[in-house]
């Protein structure tokens, strides 16, 4: 036994072993890109002993031209934004922006301390109720203060689910009705093509006015505020879901639909096993765009419903009108920007993952 | 902000250890999460400083405090309940209870502060306005400036054909009857309300319209109003954006006037009298809080309002009227160490002189159309003011221990001494047991069994 046999057998574990990785890397690749980490791919490849040549091409458009994109970005910004003067001041530039970033992120600690402390003073409250003999009296009070910036982020992002998940359901069978059947498509379409412009601050009032009438209590998970907003989402965002699923639907292929007559499959079966799986991607697509279009509704909805979530937090910095209220905006932009993307790209791995394409 | 962090933590963790409440409240109280409304002003301070300085914890509540859009929404909601009270002008707990506008019996169990407007105008006004100002021997403007110097600026207007606006936050506002006072007082006619017309633009020589506070600065810089009358900070905002310039502030116009109230439905105060004598403790305490040590809380006062939680505006706009200056420019700032008065002179006790005086501005301009007897001023004042309970309230702080006896005027009946002559710009004393005299002695504005008929013209 000389030396070198240790190493061979060692090299060859270490080379098996990067192979193993190397093939884990490969079956992870297209999840990274959805997740849009598709730069980290090249990089991840190099550094399991790749040369950087071979991927030079790829490094290269996906990591250092997005950054130096982005640079430039900031660098105009931060070059042009003292030149424009406003009655608030000049308009920030990307370094007060992210100072008025980390502050909100210290009022949300220090909301944190204070949230804690209500809650100890409602147990106290609460527990006196108990041993004077009143236990029906005793509630749990939502903290009385003013919401932090995450928590506000949190409400606008339940109020954007709750209308999607309205819209889905509305949509989804409303499509599949319309796919199915010439007759009922023919009766949705007008109906649709005239309802799927309208502004979400044309409904605004109208929603606000039924829900007033109709829902008496502010309390609770569906406050007011928040139904109006979901369901204005819902109203705005449902269109693209019913016309991809309707096009789905309607677009399966014919040769499934004479397996189907085949088999004597029942309307239930084959709706299960036939319509959905085969229109699914096309109703993931018109999902996307449900939540897309929702997303950028629910802001302007907010602002108007007075939802507490990022909406509100715009509004309420427009009307304050203190020097520090465009850089909290700018910082509102780009969350809500952020947000979105990244609820995009949740979408797309759900996609991904219940999907069958022919690139899989 | 991070040293705010620190002093604020701080005082919290000093909190926790030495909070125990004057009385266990909590077992007493029929209602003790209770939401309460305000508009975006620097006389809301007692609301966030109850709030903040523990005031409400010590009696047992949960208040959480609600900004609103306007002062329309702010009314609505107490009336409809999803308020519990608010911040109010004193001129819609009247308006609700007599029935203009939405009908509602609201009551003012106490006033929220004195004083606390100002008139501001835009540049383009300010230059046209300034040959006509009294310049004082040591160069500088002689104070109060009279709607006078306003005059010409309006007739230029109308001769070019221009109609002057002016923007303020309610119909039944203190600021609308500043306003207009002021413009009479120098010969400006603001306009009559009547039932079938209710602009309040029948006859005027300026428009006035309704602007939401927050929202003024935007509008005068946008060149679609030419002033207007609002509460702090909106003034001193404008100031110093250099979007427009405060000419008077209503101290000037009537001393020591007095401006919001605290109103809570009257069935409110009756389904829950221990919590509303809770509020009104919290609330009075927090007024003691702001005038205490001749005004050495108000840089901390202004740094809770600072927050955009509640009125959101720079410290340094807010300080610039509440810490005893009032800046008519950037570089005209004069003392005026009552800018806004939160418990002197017995500003916190509802003086039904006070709703006297709102209710003669009403009959006035027409928003009561038809003459009335004394008695009917007494008994409206009567049934919206209401200091038994703030009397209350002062008698349990001042047994705890937490408030002196010499602070609350026990014996009065309710009305002021008549205003003197010197302390009003136009000169004309007001006495609020004799409405009717007192609205037979004004300029311009109805008078006697005067209506305004429909097109206009008073009658009578």
């Amino acid at each position: 036994m000389t030396a070198t046999d240790t190493d061979i057998a060692a090299t060859r574990r270490r080379a098996s072993g990067r192979d193993r990785l190397a093939a884990r890397l490969g079956r992870l690749e297209p999840w990274l890109r959805i997740l849009g980490l598709g730069w980290s791919v090249a990089l991840l490849k190099v550094a399991l002993g790749d040369s950087p040549r071979t991927h030079l091409a790829q490094l290269w458009r996906e990591l250092v031209v997005p950054l130096l994109a982005i640079l430039g970005f900031l660098v105009a910004w931060g070059a042009l934004a003292p030149q424009v003067h406003t009655s608030l001041g000049t308009i920030p530039g990307p370094v007060e922006v992210w100072q008025e970033a980390v502050k909100l992120h210290e009022d949300a600690r220090i909301k944190a301390v204070r949230k804690e402390r209500h809650r100890q003073r409602v147990e106290e409250r609460n527990r006196k109720l108990i041993a004077a003999g009143h236990p029906e009296k005793v509630r749990d009070i939502p903290y009385t203060g003013a919401p932090s910036f995450y928590d506000q982020i949190w409400t606008s992002i339940r109020t954007v689910f709750f209308g999607f998940a309205l819209a889905a359901l509305i949509a989804i069978p409303l499509g599949i009705l319309a796919g199915l059947s010439a007759t009922a498509n023919a009766a949705m379409s007008p109906l649709v093509q005239i309802f799927k412009p309208v502004s979400p601050l044309a409904w605004l009032p109208l929603v606000t006015i039924i829900i007033s009438a109709v829902h008496a209590g502010n309390e609770g998970l569906l406050s007011k505020s928040f139904l109006i907003s979901g369901i204005t989402v819902t109203l705005c965002s449902l269109w693209p879901t019913l016309i991809n699923t309707s096009l789905g639907v309607a677009s399966i292929d014919k040769d499934l639909i004479n397996v189907s007559k085949v088999l004597k499959m029942d309307t239930m079966t084959k709706l299960r096993r036939l319509v959905l799986p085969s229109a699914l991607p096309l109703i993931f697509t018109g999902l996307r765009l449900t939540l897309g279009v929702g997303w950028m509704v629910l802001i302007a909805a907010e602002m108007l419903a007075q939802n507490p979530g990022l909406g509100k937090f715009v509004w309420d910095e427009f009307q304050n009108g203190s020097s520090r209220s465009l850089a909290r905006i700018m910082v509102a932009v780009f969350t809500i920007g952020i947000v979105g993307f990244l609820l995009d790209r949740v979408m797309q791995a759900l996609q991904s993952l219940l999907t069958f394409t022919n690139d899989r | 902000m991070s040293m705010l962090a620190r002093l604020i933590a701080v005082t919290l963790a000093t909190g926790i250890v030495l909070s125990a409440p004057a009385r266990a409240g909590t077992l007493d109280l029929e209602k003790d999460v209770v939401k309460i409304g305000f508009i975006k002003l620097t006389d809301m301070a007692p609301l966030a400083v109850a709030y903040e300085k523990g005031f409400f914890e010590d009696e047992g509540l949960f208040v959480t405090l609600e900004p609103q859009a306007n002062w329309k929404v702010l009314l609505d909601r107490v009336i409809t309940g999803e308020l519990d009270g608010a911040q109010m002008l004193a001129g819609q707990a009247l308006a609700a209870t007599i029935g203009y506008g939405t009908r509602a019996h609201i009551i003012a169990p106490m006033a929220l502060d004195l004083n606390g407007n100002a008139i501001t105008v835009s540049n383009e006004v300010w230059r046209k306005m300034k040959p006509h100002l009294e310049i004082g021997a040591d160069g500088r403007i002689r104070r109060p400036i009279s709607a006078r110097a306003l005059k010409p600026v309006v007739e230029a207007w109308r001769a070019e054909g221009r109609p002057f606006n002016m923007g303020m936050v309610f119909p039944v506002s203190s600021h609308n009857y500043e306003l207009r006072y002021w413009l009479a007082a120098g010969g400006l006619h603001p306009g009559f309300y009547s039932p079938d017309d209710n602009s309040g633009q029948i006859d005027a020589d300026v428009l006035l319209s309704v602007t939401p506070p927050p929202q003024m600065p935007a509008t005068l810089e946008a060149g679609t109003i030419d002033g207007y009358c609002v509460g702090e900070p909106w003034n001193q905002v404008a100031a110093f954006r250099g979007v427009g310039v405060p000419v008077i502030t209503d101290d000037e116009i009537w001393h020591d006037n007095p401006e919001k109230v605290f109103g809570i439905t009257a069935a409110f105060a009756e389904k829950y009298p221990n919590t509303t004598r809770a509020l009104l403790r919290a609330l009075i305490r927090a007024a003691m809080w702001l005038d205490e040590n001749d005004n050495a809380n108000r840089p901390e006062a202004v740094e809770i309002l600072a927050r955009s939680e509640y009125v959101g505006a720079d410290a340094e706009v807010i300080a610039g009227s509440m810490t005893g200056t009032f800046a008519y420019g950037k570089d005209d700032r004069r003392p005026a160490p009552d800018f806004t008065v939160f418990f002197r002179r017995y500003a916190t006790y509802p003086w039904y002189s006070d709703a006297v005086w709102y209710l003669t501005q009403m009959r006035r301009w027409g928003q009561i159309p038809e003459a009335r007897p004394d008695s009917w001023y007494d008994a409206v004042a009567r049934s919206v003011y209401r200091p038994d309970l703030y009397l209350a309230a002062a008698r349990s702080l001042v047994e705890d221990g937490l408030a002196r006896e010499e602070d609350f005027p026990w014996e009065s009946d309710g009305y002021r001494p008549p205003t003197r002559p010197r302390d009003v710009i136009d000169g004309i004393p007001y006495d609020g047991r004799h409405p009717n005299a007192y609205i037979d002695s004004l300029p311009i504005g109805l008078k006697g069994n005067q209506t305004v008929r429909p097109g206009g013209r008073a009658a009578g």
